[in-house]
């Protein structure tokens, strides 16, 4: 079988600047695969045009060999993309185990109607959303919060939800934006395993961090970006020790200096 | 009259409506550009500077002059007070709520006025007598001449203030961007203060300069502030020329509907236009569209 | 639904089934029929405003619409004010569809704006459309409702079935916040975007949460309209729309025992009020601010979570 996300010549430009800029990439089944690059190379743009936020500009994103550009953020979901947040994104005024509920929003089906009228169908179905989302919490660690208010958790515990209510959604990829990012070294190692978990359950996984460290250690391929353009691709090693990779970052960090003297 | 002489007749007096909507619209702006709210209490600023204007003028007899300052100021006064009292100690209010809160305001001042002047509609002499002027068949009043050269001298003086005042380039910082305001030591909430009360001053003064051609009540205002909106949208929110430039279409729009179709309608022309422009193209004439992408995130 | 719900609906519906064994056909009884008709429209636009987060400055003009088309097919066509009344839900909820489609797309201050149009286009529509509504003035006589052979002439008749009928909304508008439908509101009102990728179609079940809130204020209507048997337009104006959401928003946005209990507190105070005539007008405004600027969940919410708190504490 051929690759499960395929992004083919992909540009988006906002008014006149281009934050992606012809980008091809492919992420394989069963992969973890990682999207770094300085500040502004676009990898959270790239997240918002697979799920269908920003519509692209031009270029062409194919799941399982269909495209999927154009496409409402809702019917990516239903076709088995799900995703978390860089700012985590949780339901707040929600309790957890609601959140996670809403992730089986896509793989039921009970309307107004139904809803109105509270038949057995609609009570059966209620039912086997909660058992479901429940696993999922459990997938998690966060069975016993289940009744807590969202916003009651602290930062890491969010994130957790964040990735069972994409769980809820059974997808086939799972793009995590920044999944360590705020957290501390203990909480990454549990997060790296959360994800290698996740990756045994048979679930992609196409990740965008900042803490090189993990993405060496969690990713099997990864995709170097620099103002909207691949600049680098392969294996953890190969990018390491690629020029034009050094270079974009040892500029990235000659910039921010240059800003902390400004200020 | 001729048809001709007619049309013209339609578009001095569209001229005339447009340019209060258009200052009623720029009243928006000024606050929507420095708070992101929508002031719905916005025509009720100008029906206080109607009333108050008749009030000083009429009945405690203040001559013209103190009475057109003394008004502008007590309403500008107004609305500070209404910042501090209602959006001030607000905490990370939701946009429903600013909306409730710009009503329950407007339902109070509105309340106030009918308290203090009653349900009378009170009329106040033209600026400067009533002979009309006759131009090509068509009559101007010399009070029309008014409105168009304190809408100007309003124009003019936003431009300068906005653009050569310190005070002013500072709210224009803070509606750029609030947190990069704030860094470099500007006082937002002040400026926010600010924006109010100039806001209610414009206000005030459209209530004053149409006074003596439309007669004030307290229950003008409601009417005045939903044909203002639809201006400050039909023009692009937050730009003042927009603002200006929609006041004249949707005011001519409306006087000649009112003359060739129906007076009857005329008031729902102006709301029509607003539903068109926000389904069609929310970002109004001289607004962009783009804009909104990068504030989802 | 919860058991806690279910409970004080049952209590609910005894309490109001009983009440006019108390009262009989009195001036109090009537005022609780329009307590009921209030409790309709406020019910859907919680569901609206509290559930969803979508905001209506128009929902008058539903209850309006629902009012004029059953009062002129009952009056003018002869048409059985049963069938009117479900006549006017259709045209009052496609004329919600065809205005919430676009309107919906829009956020915040735009959505109340259109809505706020929407409904004076409306009202103007009732004043100057003379040869159907009356104009200004109205038009009088609209047939009461009958089941066969009995003909509801009493206010206690009338507030059976207006009391009937909120149950039966209340039941529904509960079930509806406790499904899976009640979640992808809430999600909508939590983050519309989120809610989107998380894959709810928010621009459908925006659009359903809307017609069906502007079905209860047809019902309403057409049970004003067939309890009064007088129409003008005065009743479907802005104001009463600003009445709508302050009544929401008294009791809690979030909540649809919060509507009806607002929409119980501010139709029965301005009885009250009375002496104050016309100045009622300040009283509303200052309710709505205090509140808003105090308690912006609403007075019933409000105080249902300190009272919350102070168990937590002990």
């Amino acid at each position: 079988m051929g690759s499960i996300l395929r992004i083919e010549k992909l540009e988006k430009s906002f008014g006149g600047v281009t934050a992606v800029d012809g980008i091809d990439f492919e992420v394989n089944p069963h992969q973890i695969k990682a999207l770094i690059g300085p500040n502004g190379a676009g990898k959270t743009t790239i997240f918002n045009l697979i799920s269908g936020i920003y519509p692209v500009t031009s270029g062409t994103i194919r799941f399982k060999e269909q495209i999927i550009d154009g496409l409402k953020p809702y019917i990516i979901a239903e076709k088995g993309i799900s995703r978390t947040f860089q700012n985590v994104q949780v339901f707040e005024d929600m309790s957890i185990l609601e959140n996670v509920m809403l992730g089986r929003h896509c793989r039921t089906r009970s309307g107004f109607l139904a809803a109105a009228l509270n038949l057995r169908k609609t009570r059966a179905e209620e039912k086997r959303i909660r058992e479901y989302s429940l696993e999922m919490l459990s997938f998690v660690g966060l069975e016993a919060k289940r009744d807590e208010a969202a916003s009651n958790l602290v930062f890491q515990q969010q994130k957790l939800l964040e990735i069972a209510r994409a769980l809820a959604t059974e997808p086939e990829l799972i793009l995590l934006d920044e999944p360590v990012a705020g957290l501390s070294v203990p909480e990454t190692d549990e997060m790296v395993q959360l994800i290698y978990r996740i990756r045994e359950i048979g679930i992609t996984i196409l990740l965008v961090e900042h803490d090189m460290g993990m993405v060496m250690q969690v990713s099997e391929e990864v995709v170097v970006l620099n103002s909207g353009q691949v600049i680098a691709e392969g294996t953890p090693r190969q990018v390491q020790n690629n020029e034009a990779v050094i270079t974009a970052y040892l500029g990235e960090r000659e910039t921010e200096n240059a800003n902390y003297t400004k200020s | 009259m001729s048809l001709g002489s007619q049309l013209l007749q339609y578009l001095f007096t569209g001229i005339t409506l447009g340019t209060i909507y258009g200052m009623v619209a720029l009243g928006f702006n000024i606050i929507y550009s420095s708070t992101g709210i929508i002031n719905l209490a916005q025509g009720e600023f100008v029906m206080l500077g109607g009333m108050m204007m008749i009030y000083l003028t009429t009945i405690i007899k203040l001559p013209m002059v103190v009475g057109f300052f003394l008004s502008i100021l007590i309403v500008a006064l107004m609305g500070a007070l209404f910042e501090r009292g209602a959006i001030h100690p607000l905490k990370n209010p939701s946009v429903i709520t600013l909306i409730i809160i710009t009503i329950a305001a407007s339902i109070l001042f509105k309340g106030g006025a009918m308290f203090a002047w009653g349900k009378e509609t009170f009329a106040l002499p033209a600026f400067s007598g009533e002979e009309p002027v006759r131009v090509l068949g068509a009559t101007i009043l010399p009070q029309t001449l008014w409105i168009l050269g304190i809408m100007a001298a309003t124009v003019v003086f936003l431009i300068f203030f906005f653009g050569f005042t310190l005070t002013g380039k500072a709210m224009r910082a803070c509606a750029a961007n609030r947190t990069a305001a704030s860094l470099v030591g500007i006082n937002v909430k002040t400026m926010v203060l600010l924006s109010f009360a100039l806001s209610a001053a414009i206000g005030a003064t459209a209530g004053i300069i149409i006074a003596p051609i439309a007669l004030m009540d307290y229950n003008r205002g409601t009417m005045l502030a939903v044909k203002g909106f639809s201006v400050a949208v039909l023009g692009g929110l937050g730009s003042n020329v927009g603002a200006v430039v929609a006041g004249f279409i949707i005011g001519i729009m409306e006087s000649l509907g009112a003359g060739f179709i129906s007076s009857g309608y005329k008031d729902a022309i102006a709301l029509v236009v607003l539903l068109l422009v926000l389904f069609i193209k929310p970002g109004g004439l001289l607004g962009s569209k783009e804009k909104g992408e990068f504030k989802k995130f | 639904m919860k058991k806690k719900n279910l409970i004080v609906l049952v209590i609910l519906a005894g309490v109001t089934m009983a009440i006019p064994l108390g009262l009989g056909n009195s001036y109090y009884l009537n005022v609780l029929v329009f307590v009921g008709i209030h409790s309709l429209i406020t019910i859907g636009l919680s569901l609206l405003m509290g559930y969803a987060g979508q905001i209506s400055l128009g929902q008058a003009a539903f209850f309006g619409l629902g009012a004029y088309t059953s009062g002129i097919l009952s009056t003018k066509f002869g048409v059985s004010p049963w069938l009117a009344l479900l006549a006017a839900i259709f045209v009052t909820g496609g004329i919600a569809f065809l205005i919430g489609a676009p309107a919906l797309k829009l956020k915040g201050h735009y959505l109340a704006m259109a809505t706020l149009a929407f409904g004076y286009i409306v009202y103007i529509i009732f004043n100057q459309a003379s040869s159907f509504t009356g104009g200004p003035s109205g038009f009088g006589q609209i047939p009461r409702f009958r089941l066969g052979n009995f003909l509801f002439k009493t206010d206690v008749h009338y507030y059976y079935l207006v009391w009937i009928l909120v149950i039966v909304a209340l039941l529904i508008s509960l079930n509806i916040t406790h499904s899976r439908v009640g979640r992808a509101l809430r999600s909508i009102h939590a983050g519309e975007l989120t809610a989107n990728v998380m894959g709810v179609n928010t621009a459908k079940y925006k659009i359903q949460i809307f017609v069906l809130s502007a079905v209860y204020a047809s019902v309403a209507g057409s049970l004003y309209a067939h309890f009064i048997t007088f129409l003008n337009p005065s009743p479907f104006g802005f104001h009463f729309s600003i009445v709508l959401v302050t009544m929401v928003v008294v009791g809690g946005v979030a909540s649809v025992w919060g509507a009806m209990i607002g929409a119980a507190l501010l139709t029965i105070l301005p009885e009250y009020l009375r002496a104050f005539q016309d100045y009622d007008i300040l009283i509303y405004g200052s309710i709505l601010l205090l509140i808003m600027v105090f308690l912006p969940k609403g007075l019933f919410v409000g105080i249902f979570d300190l009272v919350k708190k102070r168990k937590n504490r002990q």
